[in-house]
C-alpha cells in the first residue's frame, strides 16, 4: 500500500505544533509516511516529483488528534459502532489515533481479544486504532487481568471503562503489580454508592426537575483514594474523566507531591454545563454528569494551565431505543469524536484557551501519555496531520455524522471551524469538500 | 403554557405538564372556574356537556386511587367518554412501553390523555409523541399540577387570597412532586413558602426555589397559616433516609403540640394517602383544623376546570 502514498506538500499554512509550542506561517512536506520538513517557504521547487501540492490558504496545519477514550461496539454491539464506522467518524473529526475502551462483549480482558480487535482494526479501520484492556477480569472489580501478557499483546493501558473499582485492596494490588510492568492504570472515578440513583449534577437544577443528583463528592472521594494509592505504590495513574473544581484541588496536590498522576476531561464537560439538560434532554445525560458553569470554567482553566493533561471525546454511541426514554431510565453517553475539535474551538473563539493549548491536550499530551507516535510536527515524526479551517460556521446535522448513532449533545448546534483534511501515515483519509 | 387561552398556536399550550410557566392570571382563572364546578358538583344533576363526544384516557403507569378516580369523575361529569388504563410497570420492561404505548393510544384518537408515570419528565416525553392534549397527573418527583391547583383552591376558600399567607410544607420534599408543584404555585401567587424536613429528605439546592428551609419543625411552623403535610413512603423510614418511623414522628410528625406553634387558626392539609402516626396524628388529621376531606372534593372541581380549559384548545372546538 505504500505505493499510493504520494508525497504531500501543504503550502500557505499556519503551522501549529503544540509539541514545540510553535505557531508560524509556513509549509509542511510529507513523504514516505513521515513529516519531512515544516518551515517557511519550502516551495514547489524543492519537493519530490509527483508531490500533491495543497494550497491551505492560511488554514491551520496541526498534528492529528489522539482520542484516548471511545466506546467502539465491536465486538458485541456492532449496531452501535464498528471499528470501521468509529474510524470513519474519527477521520472526519481529525482524530488520527483512536484508543478504544475494553468494555466490549466479550470484554477485552485476555490477550486473544486484544489480538482480535487489533487485527480487525488493521483490516477495517482508516485511522490508527489501539485498545485498552480491562483492569479487572470481566470488569467485575475483583481480580486483576494479565497486565504483562496484555501489554505484550498491544494493550496500551488498563481500565474498567465506566466501572469504578470500589475495593481499595484490589486497586492497591493492581497498582502495585502494574508498577512492575510500567502499565498505566486509567480509572473512572465515581463511587457507585454515592452515585446511587443519581442521573444529573446534584443541585438546584436536579431539584427543580425532580431528578436524583450525583454529588461531586462521588468523584472526589474516589479520586482522593486513588491518588493516595498511586503515591503509595508508585504506579502510573490516570483519572479517566474528571468534572469538577474540587477534583482539580485533589489533582493539584497529587501532582505537587510527585505522584505519577495525570487526568483527562471530556469535551462535553468543558463545553456544556448542567443547564444543557433543559427539559430532560437525554442526549445530555452523560456519566459523570455535566456539572455547574463554575466547574466548567475551572476545567477549561486547568486545561489551559496543563493541570488537566488530556481532552478526550468520551465517545459513547447509544441507539435511539436506549435514549428515547424518561431521563432517569435512559442510558448515559454521547457521541463526540467527530465534533470534539469543532466544539473545542468554541473555547478558542471565546478566548478561554489558546489554540496551541487546546491542540496539545488533544494531540501531543495523549500521545506522550500512552507512548504513541504522533502529536508532533517535528521532522521525522509520523505523518498524522490535519488541516483545520478555524472560521467556517456549520450546523451539526446528525444525519451527516459518520457515527452509527446520532446521540450528540451538539444536535443542531452552530459550531465554528472544522477539519477539512485528515492525513494518517502520509495518506489522506478524509477530505471535506 | 397558558391553558385558559382560546388561541393556542404552539404545542405547549395544548398540555398541562406542570405549574412551571403558568401565570398568576391563568391560575386565578382556573381556580375561579373550579369554584363554579364546586357548586354544580353539589347539585343532584351534576352532568355537563362541555366534553361531549371527547375521549379521555387515564393512563396510569403507577398505581393511584384518588387521583385516577378524581380525573375519571371529572371527565364523566363533563360528558367525556373516559377509559382507565393501568400499565403495570413490572409486567413489561420499564420505560420501553412508554413511547410504544403513546403511539398506540394516539392511533385511537383520544382527545385528552391523563398520565401518571414514576419517572420525572416521562409525561413531557410522552406529550411530544401524541397529537392530543396531555395532563400530567404526576411524573416522578417532578410535578403534580392538579394537586397544587386543588390545594390552592382549598386554601383560597378557607383563607381568602393566597398572597402573603405563610405556608409550611413538611416532610419528604426530596421525593415529592406535590411539594414541587406547590412551591411553584404558591410562589407565583405571592405566598411565603417554608419547607421543613430532616436534611436527608431535602434536595440539595431547594433553597434556590424560593423557600425558607427549616430543620426544626417548631420553628418552621411558627405563625404559619397553612400546614401542608407530605406522605413519607414506608421504604424510606427504616434507616435509608430516616432511622425509624418513631423518630420521624417525634421530630417531624404533626401532633397537637407542634401544631400549636402555628397560628391559632392555622389549617392542616395532606395530599393523601396518610400514614397516621407517622407524619400526622389522627386527632389532627380528623380535627377541626383539618382540610383534608375538602381537598378531595376540590380535586374533582379543579380537574373539571383543567379539562374544560384544555378542551377549548382542541381542534374543532
Amino acid at each position: 500500500m505504500l505505493s499510493d502514498r504520494r508525497p504531500i506538500l501543504l503550502t500557505n499554512a499556519r503551522i501549529v505544533d503544540p509539541s514545540r509550542d510553535m505557531d508560524f506561517p509556513g509549509d509542511l512536506l510529507i513523504a514516505d509516511g513521515l513529516i519531512r520538513e515544516a518551515k517557511r517557504g519550502i516551495g514547489a521547487a524543492g519537493v519530490p516529483e509527483g508531490t500533491e501540492i495543497v494550497d491551505c490558504r492560511g488554514k491551520v496545519v496541526a498534528p492529528g488528534l489522539t482520542d484516548i477514550r471511545a466506546f467502539v461496539g465491536e465486538p458485541g454491539a456492532e449496531y452501535r459502532e464498528t471499528l470501521a464506522s468509529a474510524s470513519q467518524a474519527a477521520a472526519a473529526g481529525g482524530v488520527t489515533t483512536l484508543v478504544m475502551r475494553p468494555d466490549t462483549t466479550p470484554v477485552i480482558d485476555d490477550p486473544a481479544m486484544v489480538d482480535f480487535v487489533l487485527r480487525r482494526a488493521r483490516d477495517t479501520a482508516i485511522v490508527h486504532l489501539h485498545t485498552m484492556a480491562a483492569l479487572t477480569k470481566g470488569l467485575k472489580g475483583q481480580e486483576m487481568t494479565e497486565f504483562g501478557l496484555l501489554k505484550a499483546a498491544g494493550a496500551l493501558a488498563f481500565t474498567d471503562a465506566d466501572h469504578s473499582v470500589t475495593n481499595a485492596q484490589v486497586m492497591r494490588r493492581a497498582m502495585t503489580y502494574a508498577h512492575d510492568f510500567d502499565a498505566l492504570i486509567v480509572h473512572h472515578t465515581e463511587d457507585p454508592d454515592l452515585v446511587g440513583e443519581g442521573v444529573m449534577n446534584e443541585g438546584e437544577f436536579a431539584a427543580r426537575l425532580g431528578l436524583v443528583g450525583v454529588p461531586k463528592a462521588a468523584e472526589t472521594v474516589m479520586l482522593e483514594r486513588d491518588v493516595r494509592l498511586a503515591a503509595l505504590t508508585g504506579a502510573r495513574y490516570h483519572a479517566a474523566s474528571i468534572t469538577c473544581a474540587e477534583s482539580l484541588e485533589v489533582l493539584h496536590r497529587a501532582k505537587d507531591s510527585g505522584a505519577t498522576v495525570t487526568a483527562a476531561c471530556s469535551i462535553n464537560h468543558v463545553t456544556l454545563n448542567e443547564t444543557a439538560v433543559g427539559s430532560y434532554r437525554t442526549f445530555c445525560k452523560v456519566s459523570p454528569p455535566l456539572r455547574a458553569e463554575d466547574d466548567r470554567k475551572a476545567l477549561v482553566a486547568a486545561l489551559a494551565s496543563g493541570l488537566i493533561d488530556v481532552l478526550m471525546s468520551d465517545h459513547d454511541p447509544q441507539d435511539v431505543e436506549t435514549k428515547r426514554l424518561p431521563f432517569a431510565e435512559a442510558a448515559p453517553g454521547a457521541i463526540g469524536i467527530e465534533t470534539m475539535l469543532s466544539a473545542g474551538l468554541r473555547l478558542v473563539h471565546n478566548k478561554e484557551i489558546a489554540l496551541t493549548k487546546l491542540l496539545a491536550a488533544m494531540s501531543t499530551r495523549p500521545a506522550e501519555l500512552l507512548g504513541l507516535p504522533g502529536g508532533s510536527l517535528r521532522p521525522g515524526s509520523v505523518a498524522d496531520v490535519i488541516v483545520l479551517d478555524l472560521e467556517t460556521p456549520w450546523v451539526v446535522d446528525p444525519d451527516e455524522l459518520k457515527s452509527k448513532c446520532k446521540n450528540t449533545p451538539f444536535d443542531e448546534a452552530s459550531l465554528y471551524g472544522r477539519v477539512v483534511r485528515t492525513i494518517v501515515g502520509g495518506r489522506t483519509v478524509f477530505e471535506f469538500v | 403554557m397558558n391553558i385558559a387561552q382560546k388561541t393556542s398556536p404552539d404545542l405547549s399550550q395544548r398540555h398541562l405538564l406542570g405549574i412551571e410557566g403558568l401565570s398568576r392570571e391563568t391560575i386565578t382563572a382556573l381556580l375561579d372556574r373550579a369554584e363554579e364546578f364546586v357548586a354544580t358538583n353539589r347539585q343532584i344533576d351534576k352532568k355537563q356537556s362541555q366534553l361531549r363526544g371527547r375521549t379521555q384516557i387515564n393512563l396510569f403507569f403507577e398505581a393511584s386511587t384518588r387521583t385516577q378516580s378524581s380525573f375519571e369523575l371529572a371527565g364523566k361529569r363533563l360528558g367525556a367518554d373516559v377509559m382507565n388504563m393501568s400499565v403495570s410497570s413490572s409486567s413489561i420492561r420499564k420505560g420501553e412501553t412508554l413511547i410504544d404505548t403513546a403511539i398506540t393510544l394516539n392511533a385511537m384518537h383520544p382527545d385528552i390523555l391523563v398520565v401518571r408515570h414514576h419517572a420525572s419528565g416521562a409525561v413531557e416525553l410522552l406529550a411530544r409523541k401524541v397529537d392530543c392534549s396531555v395532563i400530567n397527573a404526576g411524573d416522578g418527583a417532578h410535578e403534580h399540577p392538579t394537586q397544587a391547583l386543588l390545594d390552592a383552591l382549598t386554601i383560597r376558600r378557607n383563607k381568602g387570597p393566597i398572597e402573603n399567607l405563610t405556608v409550611t410544607i413538611c416532610g419528604d420534599i426530596t421525593h415529592s412532586r406535590v411539594a414541587r408543584s406547590n412551591i411553584l404555585l404558591l410562589n407565583t401567587m405571592g405566598a411565603r413558602v417554608r419547607v421543613v424536613a430532616p436534611s436527608t429528605l431535602l434536595p440539595p439546592g431547594i433553597e434556590h426555589m424560593g423557600v425558607e428551609v427549616f430543620r426544626d419543625m417548631r420553628e418552621g411552623l411558627r405563625d404559619a397559616d397553612i400546614v401542608m403535610m407530605l406522605r413519607l413512603q414506608r421504604e424510606r423510614m427504616s434507616g435509608s433516609f430516616v432511622p425509624s418511623s418513631q423518630e420521624y414522628f417525634h421530630y417531624f410528625g404533626l401532633d397537637r403540640k407542634k401544631l400549636d406553634y402555628a397560628k391559632p387558626d392555622a389549617l392542616v392539609m395532606h395530599p393523601g394517602p396518610m400514614n397516621r402516626g407517622v407524619e400526622i396524628e389522627s386527632g389532627v388529621a380528623d380535627g377541626a383544623q383539618s382540610l383534608i376531606r375538602e381537598q378531595v372534593e376540590m380535586g374533582v372541581a379543579v380537574r373539571m376546570a383543567v379539562l374544560e380549559a384544555l378542551s377549548q384548545n382542541l381542534p374543532n372546538a
